[in-house]
């Protein structure tokens, strides 16, 4: 990638042209990533079946494990290139490969090319990376997904992840598909493209900004007076949720797969 | 490398602790960007100027010998004298072997980053001259006997009633007030007699014009044209990335800079200086120094991703924005400047032994990259000297300095799992059946649960379910 | 402290970019100013954008005609009450001043000798300066000021008040402009300006002051 920092700020543009053109596909390859399989596999499981319910065949390759964004950003450089390299294998068609996490598909779809620079596979890694699309991004821009609302009225608001946005350029789709559902108000944050203080190892390295951050998050998320926040990375999801939850407040968190799939499939 | 580490975690605790500190810039900083946003509200013009002034920091950069050449033999020309300083121990020096040869026992100061970063008043402070802040904020941040907590708005992490207590206390002619105006016209008359009386003006630099030998500053004060004017000597302190290459690159980064910093279509003075008093000219200084300093810069250039860090044209938007920052204020960092540029230069300015922590003082969101009028992929350096740090070599000072036997152990163990689909399939299927065990005692949980409960495993993975449900795997 | 020889830093910080630019040299993107070139207004577009964008910053207007100035001028600062105003004798508009000032105005002041010998009275004794502009630009509201041996540079900074004779004719669109059209770089004066107010600060609280070390005042003198 260009070493001048170009995201696509104030658009909902995504990152780099993306080569997926014309009619959509029958399949997709789905990466689940690791903190989807260890603490939300209920909300990748929901992304799964929303693919599904759109008739495309979903392919989950059960040799993935996680896109090395933890060993990357802590500079293990060496580590992140292994793990990353072990996911080329399970993703050998053409298929787009759909993420439920805009910081994983950020990880593979603008670091990899960086992180394969002058590796053989270099080529291959960038194929790979290319085909990368975040769950909503995919639903929104390929699929043109119409949901109908299924459930009872209530008032959400949208926590925007940090790498969705800025790596990704996913601002708008995720909020355009909460916005389809009639019995759901959306109230935004007062801050909403503000990092709620995960940043990975940074909330553990730093625990006590990182709980200002996720505090003033809290505390946005409150004013709001939504009965759940909802988000598209599960990072985020766990600060915000463990916070809310550690706060007693009766804010619930959960992923937008989980959310759509509640309100259109009963 | 025998350095203490500067701990940045312990100095933002002290911040957090502090809800006036922690008020102040949070209101302050949320004015900035809604402002900034407004100053770039056109999207189109937008990435159209910040692509204008990435190219022409980029242009200057790929010349940078020949420009910095080019501007002495300029400057040279122009009357002005020209200095190299490798150190900022050699750039007081030069300072300083000027003041006494013109005998200067008063200095009045505009506001100058390199400066912070060499210690100046310090320095000149031992040496028997009085060295004063004139910018506002510097001169209440002087006063308080503190550093700037900000590079553009040095004083904001203080309120009004703070400032008036200052005054109280420090000035001598001061009656107590939260005015203002009032404030402002004290500092007025205070400083208008220093003016009128130093032997020496001190400036930065904004940009320096190799084509013409211009230096260029920007204020709103008017204190920077007093301290290039009116003083008979006067001395710019510059780092040696601050050259364009042209005249007519200037327009494009005022424009981003003042927009950027404070939200303000241009500042009130836009100055340009080509050379001392001229033969008939009534004032202006009779003598003009431009002291160029490296001070670990050319390492940085040395690199070629590290070098895109020597773009930066100060504005501190990237302060403005970023979420850390915001939290702890500009003193956390303990350095001249502070925030996501901060967290990247200084620890390559004084090595990552010393500063290695800075680097992660950062949740890599993004965005500050977003607003950067000219495009530093800051997070991307973030990352890099992250990975420097734990790995021995010899493009940043200090490299592998924070490199742990055990950290490193943790890694290796994690990398050998997550390539091995086998042995990936084991860990977390052992972590779905305990990992919920685990007390919130071991570190990191202890961390992560001070304010929030603890993350659940759930009971089977996503690869299980996948499974379950029959999902197809090819 | 180690007294390096000024040489040999010098060299060694040009060897040390030169050695790391030739091993990876930089290709920069090409510098593309269209953004700049067609920043246009109309003409007639132009003095209102200036005025409005120097207003909000507390810069004061005075329209006039190239007959009545130097009256305007006066009674202007009659009413001011302001009692002394510097003056550059030797310009033009400093001679029509001189030739068509009247009994009663304030003292008209020449800056006709070097600082050193006028710092006193030019700090302590002075309530308003009047400078000559080259000009203004409509995208920032900005003056163009070159101050000369005529009008030095302390004319339109130390004064209270600063006065600057702006002819409605000579608007450009962007500071850009205004350089490249004129061909700055063929030789820029000793002092080059652009003042789009009087002196202001935000550094108490973010809240506005005007004339913190500067002007407290500008009134820009618009002659049609």
């Amino acid at each position: 990638m260009s070493t001048d920092g170009t995201t696509v700020p104030f658009s909902g543009v995504p990152f780099s042209g993306v080569s997926f053109s014309g009619s959509r596909p029958d399949s997709v390859y789905y990466f689940g990533t690791c903190l989807v399989d260890l603490f939300y596999p209920e909300a990748g499981m929901a992304g799964i079946d929303l693919l599904k319910a759109q008739g495309l065949r979903v392919v989950f390759p059960q040799g993935q494990s996680c896109c090395g964004q933890p060993a990357y950003n802590s500079g293990y450089r060496e580590e992140a290139l292994k793990v990353a390299r072990a996911q080329l294998d399970y993703f050998p068609g053409d298929w787009p490969i759909v993420v439920p996490s805009g910081s994983c598909a950020g990880m593979m779809k603008k670091h990899w090319p960086d992180l394969f620079k002058g590796e053989p596979d270099e080529a291959r890694a960038k194929q790979v990376a290319s085909r990368v699309w975040e769950l909503t991004q995919f639903l929104v821009q390929v699929l043109n997904v119409k949901f109908e609302d299924q459930g009872p009225p209530v008032k959400i608001t949208w926590h925007a992840s940090c790498h969705a946005q800025r790596e990704m350029g996913v601002v708008e789709e995720p909020k355009a598909l909460l916005r389809q559902l009639a019995n759901v108000e959306l109230v935004e944050l007062q801050r909403e493209r503000e990092c709620c203080g995960f940043g990975g190892t940074f909330s553990v390295r730093h625990p006590e900004i990182s709980a200002a951050m996720v505090g003033d998050k809290v505390a946005d998320i409150e004013n709001t007076g939504a009965k759940a926040v909802v988000s598209g990375d599960c990072g985020c999801l766990m600060n915000i949720s463990g916070a809310l939850e550690g706060g007693k407040k009766p804010v619930r968190g959960v992923h937008i797969a989980q959310f759509l799939k509640e309100r259109t499939h009963g | 490398m025998g350095e203490t580490s500067v701990n940045f975690a312990k100095a933002s605790t002290t911040a957090l602790q502090d809800p006036q500190l922690r008020a102040n810039f949070r209101r302050a900083m949320d004015g900035l960007m809604s402002k900034r946003a407004v100053q770039f509200a056109d999207s189109k013009e937008w990435n159209a100027v910040r692509a204008l002034g990435a190219s022409v920091r980029l242009r200057a950069l790929s010349k940078l010998p020949e420009l910095l050449e080019k501007l002495e033999a300029n400057c040279t020309r122009n009357g002005i004298q020209v200095h190299w300083a490798s150190t900022t121990d050699e750039a007081n020096a030069i300072v300083l072997s000027i003041m006494q040869r013109v005998n200067a026992k008063l200095v009045v100061k505009g506001k100058s980053m390199v400066s912070e970063e060499m210690h100046l008043n310090a320095f000149l402070e031992q040496h028997g001259i009085e060295s004063l802040e004139s910018d506002l904020g510097e001169y209440i941040v002087q006063l308080d006997e503190a550093m700037p907590s900000h590079i553009i708005m040095p004083a904001i992490h203080m309120n009004t009633k703070q400032i008036a207590h200052l005054f109280k206390q420090k000035i001598k002619e001061a009656e107590y007030t939260e005015d203002v105006a009032q404030l402002t016209d004290l500092a007025r008359r205070v400083l208008r007699k220093k003016f009128a009386t130093a032997d020496v003006g001190i400036s930065g630099v904004n940009m320096a014009v190799a084509e013409t030998g211009t230096l260029c500053l920007v204020e709103n004060e008017g204190n920077g044209r007093m301290s290039t004017t009116v003083p008979p000597v006067h001395i710019a302190v510059m780092g040696l990335e601050k050259v364009v290459e042209k005249l007519e690159d200037v327009p494009p980064v005022i424009s981003l800079l003042t927009r950027s910093a404070t939200a303000q279509p241009i500042t009130t003075y836009v100055n340009m200086i080509s050379s001392p008093r001229k033969e008939g000219e009534k004032d202006g200084p009779r003598e003009i120094h431009l002291v160029i300093l490296d001070n670990g810069r050319s390492s940085i250039y040395a690199d070629e991703e590290l070098r895109n860090t020597l773009r930066c044209i100060r504005c501190g938007a990237c302060m403005n924005h970023c979420p850390v920052y915001t939290k702890v204020g500009g003193h956390a960092y303990e350095a001249p400047y502070p925030g996501p540029i901060g967290s990247i230069l200084v620890p390559q300015m004084e090595g990552l032994a010393k500063r290695g922590e800075l680097p992660h003082a950062c949740t890599m969101c993004n965005a500050c990259v977003e607003i950067c009028p000219v495009k530093i992929p800051i997070v991307e350096i973030m990352g890099r000297l992250r990975a420097e740090a734990v790995h021995p070599g010899d493009s940043v000072k200090g490299a592998g300095s924070r490199a742990s036997k055990a950290e490193a152990m943790v890694w290796k163990g994690w990398s050998m799992t997550y390539a091995s689909p086998l042995a990936y399939r084991f860990a977390t299927g052992l972590l779905a059946k305990l990992g919920n065990a685990a007390p919130t005692s071991l570190p990191l949980l202890k961390e992560w649960t001070n304010v929030r409960a603890k993350p659940r495993f759930a009971s089977r993975t996503l690869h299980d379910l996948a499974r379950e449900k029959g999902i197809p795997d090819v | 402290m180690s007294e390096a020889r000024p040489t040999d830093s010098r060299n060694a910080i040009l060897g040390k970019l030169r050695a790391g630019r030739d091993a990876h040299p930089l290709t920069p993107p090409e510098s593309d100013f269209t953004v700049l070139r067609d920043k246009r207004w109309a003409p007639s577009e132009r003095l209102d954008r200036i005025k409005t964008m120097m207003e909000a910053v507390h810069t004061e207007f005075l329209e006039t005609t190239e007959a009545d100035w130097p009256t305007a001028v006066q009674d202007f600062l009659k009413a001011q009450g302001t009692r002394t105003l510097l003056y550059g004798t030797a310009t033009e508009a400093g001679q029509r001043l001189a030739a068509s000032w009247t009994e009663g105005g304030p003292e008209l002041v020449p800056y006709d000798g070097p600082v050193e010998t006028f710092k006193e009275r030019l700090f302590d004794g002075i309530d308003a300066g009047i400078t000559t502009t080259l000009g203004a630009i409509a995208d920032t509201g900005s003056l163009i000021v070159w101050p000369t041996p005529e009008e030095p540079r302390l004319m339109s900074l130390v004064p209270h008040m600063h006065l600057a004779l702006l002819r409605a004719d000579q608007l450009y669109d962007t500071f850009w402009q205004a350089m490249t059209e004129n061909r700055w770089a063929d030789g820029m004066p000793t002092n080059a300006l652009l003042i789009s107010g009087p002196s202001k600060t935000a550094d108490i609280e973010q809240t506005l002051a005007y004339g913190v070390h500067g002007p407290k005042r500008l009134v820009v003198v618009v002659i049609r």
